[in-house]
């Protein structure tokens, strides 16, 4: 039996303490605030589970959680299956692997804020490149009045910010594919979907378990883009949980409710974050030598 | 130093000594009887005794909330349940 030597644990205590200012702390106020009400000037009342149930039972929650996940269902619908194929189409030698390396990874170099900056102005009708060359066209677009144009703006956008990512996770897990594995599919005469299917797709799991985590997360957690080129309308349309919890918290001074909400909202990140991380240390204690022989 | 900010509860002031416990507890369960290696329960993954904690209380946190949104606000015998369920945790998973 393998020893372990607990005394390591030592080591993480720097950490611990690390986190307990920048998280537990925080937290820890957080959960104290969801149970009380305050009218400013650091005064509150208890109120109970009030807070939850409140948000529990509200439409606007229901609303903002539902356009969560439907964004976050289309982002990984769309982001994994291009970040594949891209990957799959970029050279594996010469000069052009650092050019494609450095394209892809341009747009992930650029902050938020300026991400929507850029898609709020080059989605103008009148102004910007992409809306006013729409008009033109002859289509009927306009993100400001439109829900679907302005949903496909934001998508359309978060899948030139983050596509990148998805990409060059597959390709390392693509460069790392010895190639003996593709000598063999040669010499058995595999088709092109076959290695795909057999070789590279099983190659990149681990790859790709960690892309639709972290593009999993990033879009039911965002909050910049959307709030910088929609505002999080037109009306409600794209007011997600993190734009609907800043206006409680910060809009209106609503804490007891912002609180309760963030709490709920931690809970359903906590649960998936941990699913995946479930599934992803799963496959490796799978994949461990030795599994499954007597 | 003031901590007023912070804006303390009796209640919640339980609630984080009770976690606190709870993996103070498993700690000495761990120095007086180790037993942490990963073992693979019903529902077919590895868990340690710290996964099973983890999972007792995040399951906990969604049956009061589930409780709360469709029974009311009256939560012992949500407590109940999470006991039970996190009984079943520990001997199951």
């Amino acid at each position: 039996m393998k020893s372990w030597n607990n005394k390591a644990w030592f080591l993480v205590l720097p950490v611990l303490l690390l986190v307990a200012f920048s998280a537990i702390i925080p937290l820890m106020t957080v959960v104290n605030y969801s149970v009380q009400d305050s009218f400013g000037n650091n005064e509150f009342y208890w109120v109970g589970l009030e807070w939850f149930k409140e948000v529990l039972e509200s439409e606007r929650f229901h609303n903002a959680l539902m356009r969560n996940l439907l964004f976050s269902a289309i982002i990984l619908l769309i982001e994994i299956p291009l970040g594949i194929a891209i990957a799959l189409a970029m050279p594996r030698r010469g000069w052009g692997v650092s050019v494609c390396l450095v394209l892809m990874a341009l747009p992930l170099l650029i902050p938020w804020n300026v991400v929507g900056t850029i898609w709020q102005v080059f989605a103008r009708v009148d102004i910007g490149l992409l809306g006013y060359t729409l008009t033109q066209l002859g289509f009927d677009y306009n993100y400001t009045q439109d829900v679907v144009d302005a949903w496909i703006t934001l998508i359309v956008m978060d899948v030139w910010h983050w596509t990148s990512l998805v990409v060059l996770l597959c390709y390392s897990g693509l460069v790392s594919i010895p190639q003996a594995y593709y000598q063999a599919a040669r010499i058995d005469g595999a088709s092109r979907w076959a290695v795909f299917r057999y070789i590279q797709l099983p190659k990149m799991r681990r790859v790709l378990v960690i892309a639709v985590l972290l593009r999993f997360m990033d879009s039911f957690m965002i909050y910049t883009e959307p709030f910088v080129v929609t505002g999080g309308g037109p009306g409600n349309a794209t007011t997600f949980l993190s734009i609907d919890l800043v206006q409680m918290a910060i809009g209106q001074f609503d804490l007891g409710p912002a609180a309760a909400m963030s709490l709920i909202y931690f809970l359903i990140i906590l649960l998936v974050s941990w699913v995946f991380y479930t599934v992803m240390t799963q496959q490796d204690a799978d994949s461990a030598p030795g599994r499954g022989q007597p | 130093m003031d901590l007023s900010w912070m804006a303390w509860t009796t209640p919640t002031a339980i609630f984080f000594a009770v976690i606190l416990c709870l993996i103070l507890s498993m700690c000495v369960w761990e120095w007086i009887s180790p037993g942490g290696q990963p073992r693979r329960g019903i529902l077919r993954f590895e868990t340690t005794r710290g996964d099973r904690l983890f999972v007792t209380l995040l399951g906990s946190a969604f049956i009061n909330l589930a409780w709360l949104a469709l029974v009311g606000p009256n939560l012992w015998w949500a407590l109940a349940v999470c006991i039970v369920f996190g009984v079943l945790v520990f001997v199951f998973v």
